[in-house]
Order: C-alpha cells, then structure tokens, then sequence
C-alpha cells in the first residue's frame, strides 16, 4: 500500500512480516496494559506500508506510552515531556524521506506538550499522532490528566478534580487539523483501519486511541467496550453513511441517528423512524469545512463516555508544511541560483587594502 | 583628554588649510573622531549612524560602534526613554572601542540633548536641531530653562541648526507636506556630517534609491535632504572647519574587507559551516531581541539550502533542531538569555543524545526580562550548568563583532567533532556593533566534513555484526551518527540513561558512574587553541584577562596604561569550556589576575574554583560595555597603583 502521501519514503525490497518490526528489547508494560494491543496493532499494520524499515522513525514524549519506540524495530527518539511533535516537526521537515510518526500521551501532548500539539496540527507537517489517551497519569503513578472526568478522585485530588477536561478531536478539530480519528486499544480491526487511512493522509494526522490503563484507570473506557453497552454508547462513522447506532431498527441499521436541528443547526441523537430515517445526516470526513466534525465530536458526554464517536472524524487535503517548506528553497534556488558563499561573504560594500 | 585639539596634537599633524570639498574653509587633519547621532526613536538615527558607518568603512577608516535605542518600537515622542543614539569611533589607526566619550553630539531634540550630554565632555561640538526646542519640548524632560542659552553649555561648540525648517525648505519643490517632508532631517544631518568629516556620498545615495525604489519621489526627497545637509556645512559660516581622517591603510593587512555586525557575521558564520561540513543547515528559532536579526538573516538564503523554522516557542524552536540534527542537518537554535532558560531541559536531552546542535544566545540584561536591547555577560553560568544533572556544554565565546564568523565555525567544528551541543556565547554588543572585516575566501575555511555511521561497528562474541549506538571513538569519544535512512542501523536513542555501547535503558549504577564520567570526559578533552598572553616587556606582574566582548575595551585599556608606561599583560578567552589547557599555567605565572566582566564575576568565580586563583573581579553591569578610560584606571586601583585624575 503506497499511496501519494508515503510517495517520497523509499520502499521495503523485500516482503515484510510483524517480526521485523519487533525489537529486541523486553516491553516492559504493565501486564494488561492495553498499550500492547496498540503495540501489536502497529506492527502487525507496518508491513502493509511496505516502507524500507530504516526510514520509519518513531518519536516519542515522556509518560508510559512513550516507551513505544524502543519496542519498534525503526529509528527512534524517546524524547522529553510534551516536546515530541516539535522534534519530529524538525525530524519530518527536514527529511521528506522519513515516515514519522510521534506516540504520545493525554497528559504528554495535552497538558505539558499542548502548544507543540496545536501548532504541529496547524502547520499540517506530515506526522503521524498517536495519542494514547488513558484519562489519568500512569508513569507518576496515577494523578488525574486533562481528560480526566471533572470531579475525579485521584492521589493529587483526594476531593475530585475540577478541571473541566479537554475532548482531544475537539481540540484537534479546532486547531485545523486536516486529520483527525479516534479509535479503541482493543478493537484491532478499527484500530488498524484507522492508522491506514492516517498513513494514506498527506499531513497531521491525529489519532486519538481510548486506552485502558488497568493500574490507575482500569475501565475507564467499559462503556465502550462491554458489546451490549457498546451498541448504545458508541457512534461508528463510516465515510459517505449515514449516522446510524444502536440495536439495529426495522431497516437492519441502527435504531438511533444523528440528525441535524434544524433550529439551532447542531446535531442530536434521536431514534429513526420511518419517516425521519431519510434525514439521517450522512458524515462527509472531506467536508471542507469542519463545522459538523466538530459538532460530531461534541455528542459524547464526558463523564460516562456516552454518544462516543469512532473512526474518521475528519481527513481533508491541504498544503503540507514539509512541502511547502522545501518548495521555497527550490524557488529561492530558481530565482537567484545556488547559494555563492564567496559573493555572500564578499556583499557589495567592500575596499580592498593592498599588500 | 579626548577633544579634537588633543587629538591633533597626538596625531602630530599640523592643521591646514584647503583641499576635500570646501574650498576656502579650514581642513584639519584627525587621527580619530567619535560622533554620537542621537534623537527621538522615530527619527532614523539607527539609519543615519549605519550609512555614516557605511560611508566610513568604504573610506577605509577602522571603525567600532556602539547602536543604543530603547525596548519599546516607539516610545512617547520627546521623552528621555525614547531616546535612540548610535556612536560611531573612526581612525587612521586600529581601534577597539566604540569609544569613550563623543567629540561630536548630534542632538536631534531636547531629550536627546539631556540624555547624552552627561557622556559629552566639554570642548566638543554639539549639533542641536533647534526647532525641536520649544518650551513644551524642554519642559517635557525637565528643562526649566533654554539649555542652548541659559550658559550650561558654554565650553562647548555649540552649533545650533534649523535642521527641520532647512528641510523643508530644501524639499519645497517636491509634493510633501511639511511633516513628511521633516522627516527627512536626518538625511540633511547625515548630510553635513558627511561634508564635516569629508566622506564618500556615493553609496548613500545608491543606498537611499534601492532602499525606496518603488517610491522614487520620497527616494529623491531623502537624496536632496542629504545634499542639502552638504552643501548647508559648505556655505553657512557656522561650520569654518572640515575635518579629515586619513584610511588606516597600515592598520589592516592586506585583503578585501567589508563593514560586518556580530549578528551578520554569525549568520554568515552558520551558513559557511553547513556549508563546510556539506551539511543542510536548519534553524529553529522564536524571535527574541537581540537575536532575531540572525533569523531574519537565515531566512533570506534559502537558496543555500537553509531551512529557517520559526517555532512557536522557544521549546520547540530548539527541539525542531534537534530533530533535525537526528536527521543529519546542522541543527542550530538561536536565541537570548529567557530563551535559553526555557530551552535548558532540551540542551540536557542533546547531550544526553550526544547529537551535534548550535545554540547561539545573544546575551542581554537580566535577570527575566531585564534589559532586552542592552547588553551584557551574564548568561556565563547558565551556559555552563543551566541544566539538570551532570550535563557538560562546550562553550565558545566571540571577542569582536567580526570574530563571530569564525566563533560559528569553530563552535560548528566542536559540535560535529564531538557530537555535543555547544553554546556560543555573544551579546548586544557584539551583535549590533559593527567593525571592518576582511573577507575570507572559501578555500580558506575549515573543512568540517563529517562521517555519518554507515555499517556495524561492533562484533558479538557470537560472531553477529551488530550497530551500537554508544560505541565511542577511542579518541575523541564522539558516538556515531547514524542518520535515519541508514539501512541496518535502526537504534532508538532518549533522555533515560543508557547502557554504554548497546545504548539500551540501563538503570545500573555502574553504568550511569560510568556514562557521567565519561560524558564530561568527552568535553573535558575537546581541542582546543592554546591560550596567549600579550605582555611585550615580560616584566608585568598583572594579567588582565577577559572573555567575550570585553576584549575591544580591555586591550584599549591596556594600551592606554601601556602608554602611560605601565607593564600589564593581557590574555583572553575564546573557549570557556573547557578552558585552554595551558590556562592554570598561565594564571600561576603572575602576581595578579584580574577579570573585568559585564556581570557579578562569573568567569572570575570558575577561574577561582577550578585553578584556586585568587582573582580579582572588575564588573560593570550598566547594560554598556566598558569604557576604556574607566576601565584602565580601574585595573590601576586593582594593581595598588596611582589611579589617573579624573
């Protein structure tokens, strides 16, 4: 699978398996974690690319996700905390060559890292964002993140949190981001749908993946995952479809939809009838404007989780900053030729003193 | 003792008459001149000192100056904040300084009049624009009378000037209101000055056309000012004396030179290494006075292959150049003492990655925000241990404004050689001031190539051919640089301690012991130059030893007591860390040690603690550099002897 996105990335000469994206290193998760299902979701979904392995880099933050390139059998960088996006922002614009992926976590790119996060989304450089959002802190041994529920009991709020928390696609979202999904540790069927359509983007891609962390936040994302409860609470978006959920209805499709109100022009959840099944808003993850992926992402309720959408929220295409970037210096070199150091030096100004 | 007819005296030149552009009027002959424009900070003083400058280098006179403006883009019209000036030294003979003390003050209004006035000494000239000497005006800094009549500045040559309405007048004939045409007044000074000191008037005009080029009329308007300003110091009979200062052709060797500021010549700097080492150059940066005219710079020679990023922070400006740098591009960061607080922990992960990166600060007041457009030296200690834990910087210091090229190159040669970060350590003074340089040719730069890791470097007692991140040159203890793209050597490198050799997380305490001493080790045992000492007669007891941009004003002042008949020797250092390796000898060589520095005595205090010298400290921290004469019976009172008068 290559595609005009990967296009500049040399290509694997010979046919790759999980193994070779597997260090030699120990992994040394939590068991249960489910940062391995993410782990192995992501060398399992590497060979597909069928990129020369040593021009895959993975750039990581601080915090327990950001273990994550030590485990991978690619150039690597585990970094310092919330400042991947900005080394692998230097990293991908300056080395079209890389694929370059950054892993990172709630609390690494939204609270300590948050500027670099925004700014990277902005610029459109051409990154892949995994951002392991587990709604606590694990690796200091579990405060409350800024996707911590508000009210949230924790070592360092023994009377709950009361920050309200960040929903990260809505932040993406509003940082224009050009790519934005959310997907599940444990669904690896949608999780790897995912990093292909992110690996198939030209530019930031932000994925945000619900993580069970089982040691300081076990179950954090039950609703979403228990099959029954799941029906109800989880909104899957399918390109071109229409917004269906829940048990399945006379039609065979969900029996909720999201529909458009057409007074106050945001989206609710509403059971499909008949005659309203026909006004189900179909999700365009293209849609130049970022207006309903917004209002999509606001559906879900922060404390219970209910209403979650899943899948690609947004992908639209819009000039890549690496490109950009590069496209100047070819356009500084067609106008005023290759760089002369002896004439820099020399400028125009100068007298000369004799021997 | 610096007014003209002193000067003249030294010189041994005898005045004369006749001859430059003013027939009939008296031509004397200096060896030097010191000239203070000084005005509001909307009236282009910085632009009437830069072309006077310009002027004067392509003259071939030796030169230093001193800009000096306000933080605030335009502060209250009128006021003693406002106030920007730019000094300019020019001589028939090699300087250093900027110089002390003014022979000529032009004064563009009253603030500009109070605020410098204290540094005038008497017997100089001063140019006043009178028609900014209203009583709102004076009343406005404090005048309670008309200083240009109530006496206070007799004993000196004053000469008071229209400059405004002369404008004016003179731009009558073009479609400009009488405020855009005062604008103008300072091409009209830089016009009588220029006709004072008898220079070239070429360049300023070609200067004035490019730099307006889409507006010929206003282009026009500056050009006729300008020569108004000349042909008003030819006939008014205020102005009886021209003055010339001869090129000092003895003073360089021989060569190609040009008029260079430390930002310029540190810009040039970077972009010569990367070219050197065949490396793309990346700079990532967050504007920061007064660091961002190298920025700026960068950003204008993209067709080098310089990728210029400007982050959106100061973080991320430094992170994006150690990306790079992992990516094999000369990583470079620049940026001023703030700056540098908030990229410490970053510095940390370079060397903790061993990856080679620049980060240039441009040294200012502190400490927070301090004085951003002032300079200073006390950023030394942050530099060397402004992180946490064991973490050893290379640190290069220019001398002069021209140096910083060649500081870039060697602070270049030190990060790519040893896979380090390395600091380079200027200030405002030497990234704003400016001097003559002689232009390298290419072929006369290092060669900075480097090697990137292109196969196994180590064998398992199996057998295996494997990579090692962490295997050292026996030599210079650089690790490889294995850039991404290299097939068979993916390695992950971070910020968490790593067994030596494999690179892989090791938490054991032996191997972090190990990986310490051995990182400092690596510093400890960079190359570099021996230090010198200047001490003609071999009989000083003294040693006058300085860092940084206290070199100009320290050998100034050191020739003065020379002159005088003192015995000082003198000695400087480029490489702050590590120090020269015959630095303890050096020191131990004389009876006295002393350090002036624009700070509390930081170099003083590692001198003291690494060798057990007994340094003596002289510090200023006024945001100005040293002034000679200061400085020289300063090092007089320091050795017990007789202070001059003054």
């Amino acid at each position: 699978m290559i595609t005009e996105a990967l296009s500049l990335v040399p290509k694997a000469e010979a046919k790759q398996s999980m193994k070779d994206f597997k260090s030699d290193q120990e992994v040394r998760w939590c068991p249960g974690c489910g940062d391995y299902a993410v782990l192995a979701a992501v060398q399992g979904f590497m060979p597909e690319l069928g990129l020369a392995r040593e021009n895959i880099t993975f750039v990581s933050g601080i915090g327990c996700s950001s273990r994550f390139p030590y485990y991978m059998n690619t150039y690597g960088m585990h970094s310092i905390h919330g400042r991947a996006p900005a080394i692998a922002t230097g990293l991908a614009t300056s080395r079209r060559d890389l694929s370059v992926w950054v892993v990172t976590g709630d609390g690494d790119a939204l609270s300590i890292g948050g500027n670099h996060l925004i700014h990277a989304l902005r610029r459109n450089v051409n990154l892949k964002i995994l951002l392991f959002n587990n709604r606590i802190y694990g690796l200091t041994k579990g405060q409350y993140s800024p996707t911590s529920e508000t009210g949230k009991i924790t070592k360092s709020t023994p009377m709950g949190s009361l920050d309200t928390p960040f929903n990260p696609v809505s932040l993406a979202l509003g940082a224009e981001a050009s790519f934005v999904a959310r997907t599940v540790d444990s669904d690896r069927k949608h999780l790897t749908s995912v990093l292909r359509a992110a690996a198939e983007h030209k530019g930031s891609a932000l994925i945000e993946i619900y993580q069970n962390c089982n040691i300081f936040n076990d179950g954090a994302f039950e609703a979403l995952k228990d099959k029954q409860r799941a029906l109800e609470a989880v909104i899957r978006l399918e390109d071109g479809e229409p917004i269906r959920f829940g048990l399945p209805g006379e039609d065979g499709l969900g029996s909720q939809g999201v529909f458009r109100n057409q007074e106050t022009g945001d989206v609710e959840v509403a059971e499909v009838t008949a005659e309203n099944a026909g006004r189900v808003l179909v999700h365009h993850a293209d849609s130049p404007s970022p207006t309903t992926a917004f209002a999509l992402s606001r559906l879900a309720d922060p404390d219970t989780l209910h209403h979650t959408p899943i899948g690609v929220l947004r992908s639209v295409r819009r000039p890549v900053y690496d490109d950009l970037m590069a496209d100047q210096l070819e356009d500084a070199v067609a106008r005023k030729g290759k760089g002369d150091l002896a004439a820099l030096l020399q400028g125009n100004d100068t007298w000369t003193v004799a021997g | 003792m610096t007014s003209q007819v002193d000067q003249v005296d030294q010189s041994g030149q005898e005045p004369h008459h006749g001859g430059g552009g003013a027939e009939g009027k008296e031509v004397r002959r200096l060896d030097r001149v010191i000239i203070r424009f000084a005005g509001d900070s909307g009236d282009g003083m910085q632009l009437t000192g830069d072309r006077f400058t310009s002027e004067t280098a392509s003259f071939g006179n030796d030169l230093s100056t001193l800009p000096n403006f306000p933080a605030e883009i335009r502060a209250p019209a009128g006021t003693l904040p406002g106030v920007s000036s730019f000094q300019v030294h020019f001589a028939d003979h090699d300087i250093l300084t900027p110089g002390d003390a003014p022979n000529v003050l032009v004064a563009m209004n009253p603030a500009a009049l109070k605020a410098n006035i204290a540094d005038v000494p008497r017997g100089a000239e001063i140019i006043v624009n009178t028609d900014e000497f209203g009583a709102r005006a004076m009343a406005k800094v404090g005048y309670d009378s008309n200083p240009l009549e109530d006496g206070s500045l007799d004993g000196y040559s004053v000469h008071q000037v229209p400059l405004t309405t002369l404008t004016v007048e003179a731009l009558k004939g073009f479609e400009l209101s009488r405020k855009d045409a005062g604008r103008s007044k300072n091409m009209f000074a830089l016009g009588l000055l220029s006709w004072m000191y008898h220079r070239p008037t070429e360049g300023t005009e070609a200067f004035l056309r490019t730099k307006f080029a889409g507006r010929p009329e206003i282009a026009e308007a500056n050009i006729t000012a300008f020569r108004a300003g000349w042909n008003f110091g030819e006939t008014t009979e205020d102005f009886a004396v021209s003055y010339e200062v001869a090129p000092a052709t003895s003073a360089f060797p021989a060569g190609t030179y040009r008029n260079i500021s430390g930002n310029l010549a540190l810009s040039y700097g970077l972009i010569a290494a990367a070219q050197q080492a065949d490396l793309p150059l990346y700079l990532g940066s967050y504007p920061i006075t007064p660091a961002s005219d190298i920025l700026h710079e960068l950003s204008r020679h993209k067709n080098f292959g310089v990728r210029t990023f400007q982050a959106e922070d100061e973080i991320a400006g430094i992170g994006a150049a150690l990306g790079a740098a992992f990516g094999g591009a000369l990583g470079v960061t620049t940026t001023s003492g703030p700056g540098v607080a908030l990229k410490a922990e970053t510095i940390g992960l370079a060397v903790s990655l061993e990856l080679p990166l620049l980060i240039v600060d441009i040294q200012r007041g502190g400490p927070s925000t301090g004085l951003p457009t002032k300079t200073e030296q006390a950023d030394l200690l942050q530099a060397m241990y402004g992180r946490n834990g064991e973490a050893p910087v290379p640190v290069v210091a220019p001398a002069t404004p021209a140096d910083c090229f060649t500081a870039a190159l060697d602070a270049a040669w030190i990060a790519l050689t040893y896979r380090t970060p390395v600091f380079l350590l200027s200030d405002g003074y030497l990234a704003n001031g400016s001097e003559p340089w002689r232009v390298p040719e290419p072929a006369e730069l290092p060669d900075l190539r480097v090697r990137f890791a292109t196969g196994p470097n180590h064998t398992l007692d199996d057998g295996t051919e494997v990579f090692w991140p962490y295997k050292r040159d026996p030599e210079t203890l650089a690790r490889p640089w294995a850039v991404p793209g290299t097939p068979g050597l993916e390695h992950r490198i971070g910020g968490i301690e790593k067994q030596d050799g494999t690179g892989n997380i090791s938490y054991s305490p032996s191997n972090h012991e190990f990986m310490v001493r051995t990182r400092q080790a690596k510093i400890d045992g960079i190359e570099v130059p021996e230090v010198t000492v200047d001490d003609p007669g071999g009989e000083a007891k003294t040693l006058v030893l300085g860092w940084g941009s206290t070199y100009g004003p320290i050998t100034a002042a050191v020739r003065r007591i020379r002159r005088s008949g003192g015995a000082v020797a003198q000695a400087h250092l480029r490489n702050l860390n590590p120090f020269p390796a015959n630095l303890g000898e050096v020191l131990a060589g004389y009876e006295r040690v002393l350090v002036p520095e624009m700070n509390l005595g930081q170099l003083a205090s590692l001198l003291r603690a690494r060798y057990l010298v007994d340094i003596v400290s002289i510090t200023q921290v006024t945001g100005l550099p040293f002034k000679a004469e200061r400085l020289a019976n300063a090092i007089l009172e320091a050795e017990g002897g007789p202070a001059d008068d003054h």
